[in-house]
């Protein structure tokens, strides 16, 4: 039976263990943002073995290039990104403590497998509820790649940012078990 | 005399066009919301439906874009035959237009090189379709398109030997391989016919209508309907996350075709189903 949960980021193991798909879960604290061209150039820098510019142990990225905020607010509309262009880059982050994502749309069973072996969620925002996420976000600072304008790696401060468990530790995936609920004939 | 409309006048009604897509969405979307929200009993797909209704009410209230992704510029533009253009290039004057909305409007530029993948900055050039059309007056549809359910979006030269229900499997299969991407509750534009580039013309045209608006032919009607009722058996629902609402509506639209050949296109709607229009 799905359930309401809050926290509180970093996530611990136990956080996450505790998590089941459909579960809606309201995300505070800190999280990282980032989407292709931000996770490429992590992904580099992982290669080159050097350190990231940020740490991701324990943290939550959300996959989200923003509008331009409007003067006096931290950020504007703020909804998810398709999630599958940064299957590529998922499973190393995952490895190196990532606990969560946060996105829209299916994962590669890499990913899937990854978040089984080492202990992490993918949670689902609403795509296109842009204005309605925005203001669950408190704070938002640029942190690397300010070249990449929408794209660059923000820290945000969350208050009750809305999610839903899609891909658990065990394996599980709501987009599939929804259809079978669902489909007929 | 012959009526002029100056590209100054062009530019302001474009640039407004752009910001009023994107801030309010219609209220043929909204009530399809309401709808939906109805046949769903999952807490998830209702969640989501509850949370796109207050989305749409805090965008039109606090004058913010839906959406994060403010899409590429897509404008329609219909010229009538009689009247004069003055004050310069109609096309630049559309991409003025089209600047001004993007920055004054906060919105969000996402048109790049699609090699370098550098960002032109301001959101141009945007994608026009032009149409000379009998009459004195000029008619803009703007009409922003995220990539999310874009790329969703094909193309197929069907043989015509797979006919109408070759159309209809080849869309519904569309869709159901699209799952959760194109952000589902989706709106979902058919063309058939034409040639290749046309069918593409044709289904992006189709997503011009207002939700629930059927095709004025009785049998195409039909097979949209039939269509849509196949789309929301997937059981795919709203984000994806398992529902009754996969689409909140089909639209076909049809023009003869080679001997050869079946042209069909289908172009996806995210729910963010954004197009305002201007008479000048």
């Amino acid at each position: 039976m799905a359930k309401q949960i809050r926290l509180t980021t970093p996530l611990s193991t136990e956080d996450v263990e505790n998590l089941n798909i459909g579960d809606k879960v309201l995300l505070n604290g800190v999280l990282l943002t980032g989407r292709d061209a931000a996770h490429k150039r992590l992904f580099e820098l992982i290669r080159e073995g050097k350190e990231l510019p940020v740490d991701i142990k324990g943290q939550v990225i959300y996959y989200v290039g923003p509008t331009p905020a409007k003067p006096g607010k931290p950020i504007g509309s703020a909804g998810p990104t398709t999630s599958y262009r940064m299957d590529p880059y998922s499973p190393k982050l995952i490895e190196l403590g990532l606990k969560g994502m946060i996105g829209k749309g299916n994962r590669s069973q890499t990913v899937i497998e990854a978040m089984k072996r080492f202990k992490a969620v993918y949670f689902g925002a609403t795509g296109g509820a842009g204005a309605l996420l925005a203001k669950r976000i408190k704070k938002a600072e640029i942190v690397a790649y300010p070249d990449l304008g929408p794209e660059a790696i923000r820290i945000l401060e969350a208050e009750d940012f809305p999610v839903i468990v899609i891909n658990d530790t065990k394996g599980n995936d709501l987009y599939q078990e929804g259809i079978k609920r669902y489909a007929k004939g | 005399m012959i009526r002029e409309i100056s590209t100054q006048e062009i530019i302001k009604v474009v640039r407004d066009l752009g910001i009023e897509a994107n801030y309010n969405l219609g209220d043929d979307v909204l009530l399809a919301f309401t709808r939906a929200l109805e046949k769903e009993d999952s807490t998830a797909a209702r969640e989501v439906m509850k949370e796109l209704i207050e989305n749409a009410r805090i965008a039109r209230e606090e004058k913010a874009p839906i959406c994060q992704d403010c899409g590429l510029a897509v404008v329609f533009i219909e010229i009538g035959q009689d009247m004069h253009i003055i004050g310069g290039d109609l096309k630049e004057a559309i991409n003025e237009g089209v600047r001004q909305g993007y920055r004054g409007g906060y919105l969000r530029k996402s048109a790049c090189h699609p090699i370098t993948r550098k960002n032109t900055g301001d959101n141009t050039p945007a994608i026009i379709h032009m149409q000379i059309v009998p009459g004195d007056k000029m008619r803009i549809i703007f009409a922003p398109k995220g990539g999310g359910s874009e790329n969703m979006s094909r193309v197929d030269m069907l043989s015509p030997a797979a006919g109408i229900e070759g159309v209809k499997d080849f869309v519904v299969k569309r869709v159901k391989e699209s799952g959760s991407n194109p952000c589902p509750p989706t709106i979902v534009g058919i063309g058939v016919g034409g040639t290749f580039e046309r069918s593409a013309i044709l289904a992006k045209k189709a997503l011009l209508r207002n939700i629930g608006v059927r095709n004025p032919d009785p049998e195409l009607a039909e097979i949209e309907e039939e269509i849509l009722a196949r789309i929301n058996r997937l059981g795919i629902g709203p984000m994806g996350y398992g529902g009754n609402s996969t689409s909140l509506d089909v639209f076909l639209e049809i023009e003869p075709c080679h001997i050869a050949s079946l042209p069909v296109a289908v172009n996806i709607q995210c729910h963010a189903a954004r197009h305002k229009e201007a008479v000048i």
